[in-house]
């Protein structure tokens, strides 16, 4: 539908996409409609939050993740893996089998990503103290960061420009690699993602920054390798796997993924808010300038229950939350790669300013934007303002935009039409066509009769 | 482009509706972040002043490819000296209203200070209007 700038991480499948509609209502930047009977995507008002790959009933779109098989163009292959993951399994499966498992996939090398938390933790701190802009807005969550930059471009300066514990990882592992001697184009640093929008967020970084990782595995689809794998008892006998694991974990890394792991470990007023609707809730209120008292930092989470409701993430989003929290409760303050860490990476955090990436509703040209505003305006008057979603955009006023740019007509709404039918001035079978138009060819056959034929 | 809204005295949980709505059509014309913010805080603090200090009053906003001009008037008690208003920290807000956090004394000065034209009509006994211009 629109030129694409961005790396996408959610695409589309045409021939699965059954123009249900469950996606255009749910997307926050009303970056989705559906015509002839297909979702379409103006690919530069995504924000990859994946919202709409969890409500759509057919799996039509598809996570533009790596292949597996690519990891061995490496020679020595590190696999990061959130604490997420772990907790995704029933207790009695060990972590000690799920990473035999991870080794015999072809890791070499199995680390927990939140090692870097309390390198970091130590780093946010020093750069709340300083900072002029309050409150500070955690750079974590990458929906949280795009959802900034296309709706919330006045709040950009807000984003602390420290880089996520993931990117803090993994060049702690190149570092390391590098250090000991080992050539850079042998390794491959791989991250098993339980979130859309990191796929995104490792391909087209943003704060003038490059990923050292080589490639983004899909969560959901190793979860059910490594399931398959322990059910059918098919993994190395215990201390017999090949893969170096390396664990280490603090208490702080362990939460931080969850709602408030961030948000506790931040001196001064930190509020913890998830949940889109809520992130965009208190933003909106942020703009408005209404917020009056001082809040020195928000983390900002996309999800329902943070990283624990990930768009990737197999199970409930709270027993994955408990199973972290037990976790926690008997892991250690401090781990035992903190110092090293901070030796190979505090110098390394920082990252550059976030662009906004403006989202043109109307046009360039503010002379012609406010004409079509006005235009649009007029129209929202007889639209019934009942966001059914039957002409294929989201909402009334979405369809009102959408007319004034030329990419729908006042017929695609199903009351103008009922209106000109009664007036005479559209014919029943130029409506029905209309409607095949949004919806798709036969879309309003009897389906009770075909399937008793 | 004209978008007008209606500010009851004394309701501060809607005060604040017709900065945001001014804001979101700023937005969606694509005015720089910088400016809409500016905007905001203007007509935030005058809105705020309708509600805290009269008996309710009208916001009129007038957009062109130049400019936004904000008219707010008011039906209430008037400025008595309007150059002490202007003064920061003065303020003649109850009690009540600086608990729910507002009447701080910033509200004229900071429409000043964010405008790029302020233009003050007020009779005692009668009503306030504010006249704000800012250049996109």
């Amino acid at each position: 539908m629109e030129h694409n700038t961005f790396h996408k991480a959610l695409e589309i499948q045409p021939e699965l996409c059954i123009g249900c509609s469950h996606c255009i209502k749910v997307c926050p930047t009303e970056a989705l409609r559906v015509s002839g009977g297909k979702a379409l995507l103006y690919a530069d008002w995504c924000i990859d939050c994946g919202r709409c790959f969890r409500v759509c009933p057919n799996r039509a779109i598809r996570v533009v993740d790596d292949d597996l098989a690519d990891i061995f163009s490496y020679k020595y292959r590190v696999l990061l893996v959130p604490a997420v993951f772990y907790a995704q399994f029933e207790k009695k499966v060990p972590s000690e089998a799920v990473n035999d498992i991870l080794g015999e996939m072809g890791f070499s090398e199995v680390c927990t990503v939140e090692q870097s938390v309390d390198t970091l933790a130590d780093e946010i701190n020093a750069y709340v103290r300083g900072a002029s802009v309050r409150p500070v807005i955690s750079s974590f969550c990458p929906a949280v960061i795009r959802l900034i930059q296309v709706r919330f471009p006045s709040l950009i300066d807000h984003i602390m420009l420290l880089l996520p514990p993931i990117e803090v990882t993994a060049q702690y592992y190149v570092r390391k690699w590098v250090n000991g001697g080992g050539d850079p184009s042998e390794l491959g640093v791989f991250y098993l993602t339980p979130c859309i929008a990191k796929i995104a967020a490792v391909k087209s970084p943003v704060g003038g920054y490059e990923s050292p990782i080589s490639g983004v595995i899909n969560m959901d689809y190793v979860y059910n390798k490594v399931l398959y794998a322990y059910k059918n008892k098919n993994f190395p006998a215990p201390g017999s796997g090949t893969e170096v694991v390396n664990d280490a974990i603090s208490s702080k890394g362990l939460r931080w993924p969850l709602t408030g792991g961030e948000a506790s470990l931040v001196e001064g007023r930190a509020l913890a808010i998830d949940g889109m609707s809520n992130v965009i809730e208190f933003l909106e209120k942020l703009e408005d300038e209404e917020i009056e008292d001082t809040v020195d930092y928000l983390e900002l989470r996309g999800c329902d229950e943070s990283c624990a409701g990930g768009i990737l993430v197999q199970g409930n989003r709270f027993l994955v939350a408990d199973n972290i929290r037990c976790s926690a409760a008997s892991a250690q303050d401090r781990h035992s790669l903190a110092k090293e860490y901070r030796r190979l990476c505090s110098a390394h955090i920082k990252m550059d300013a976030v662009e906004p990436r403006s989202m043109v509703k109307y046009d360039r040209d503010i002379n012609v934007a406010i004409k079509k505003m006005e235009m649009a305006g007029m129209l929202r008057k007889i639209l019934p303002d009942i966001d059914c979603g039957a002409c294929g955009a989201p909402s009334c006023e979405a369809l009102a935009a959408d007319i004034v740019r030329d990419d729908a007509t006042l017929n695609n709404c199903i009351f103008m039409q009922a209106r000109f039918e009664k007036e005479g001035s559209l014919l029943v079978g130029e409506a029905i066509d209309l409607m095949e138009k949004v919806w798709g060819k036969d879309r309003f056959i009897n389906k009770e009769q075909s399937k008793t034929e | 482009m004209r978008a007008e809204y209606d500010v009851a005295a004394g309701d501060f949980t809607r005060a604040g509706y017709a900065s945001s709505a001014i804001k979101k059509t700023l937005k969606q014309l694509g005015v720089s972040p910088v400016v809409v913010r500016r905007v905001v805080i203007a007509v935030y603090e005058a809105e705020v002043n309708i509600v805290a200090h009269s008996y309710g009053g009208r916001i009129t906003a007038d957009i062109e490819p130049e400019g936004i001009n904000v008219t707010l008037a008011d039906t209430g008690p008037g400025i008595p000296d309007v150059e002490k208003a202007m003064q920061k920290g003065f303020s003649t807000a109850s009690k009540e209203v600086r608990e729910m956090g507002f009447g701080a004394g910033m509200g004229l000065p900071n429409i000043k200070d964010n405008a790029d034209e302020l233009r003050i009509e007020t009779e005692v006994g009668k009503g306030t209007t504010l006249h704000i211009f800012i250049k996109f």
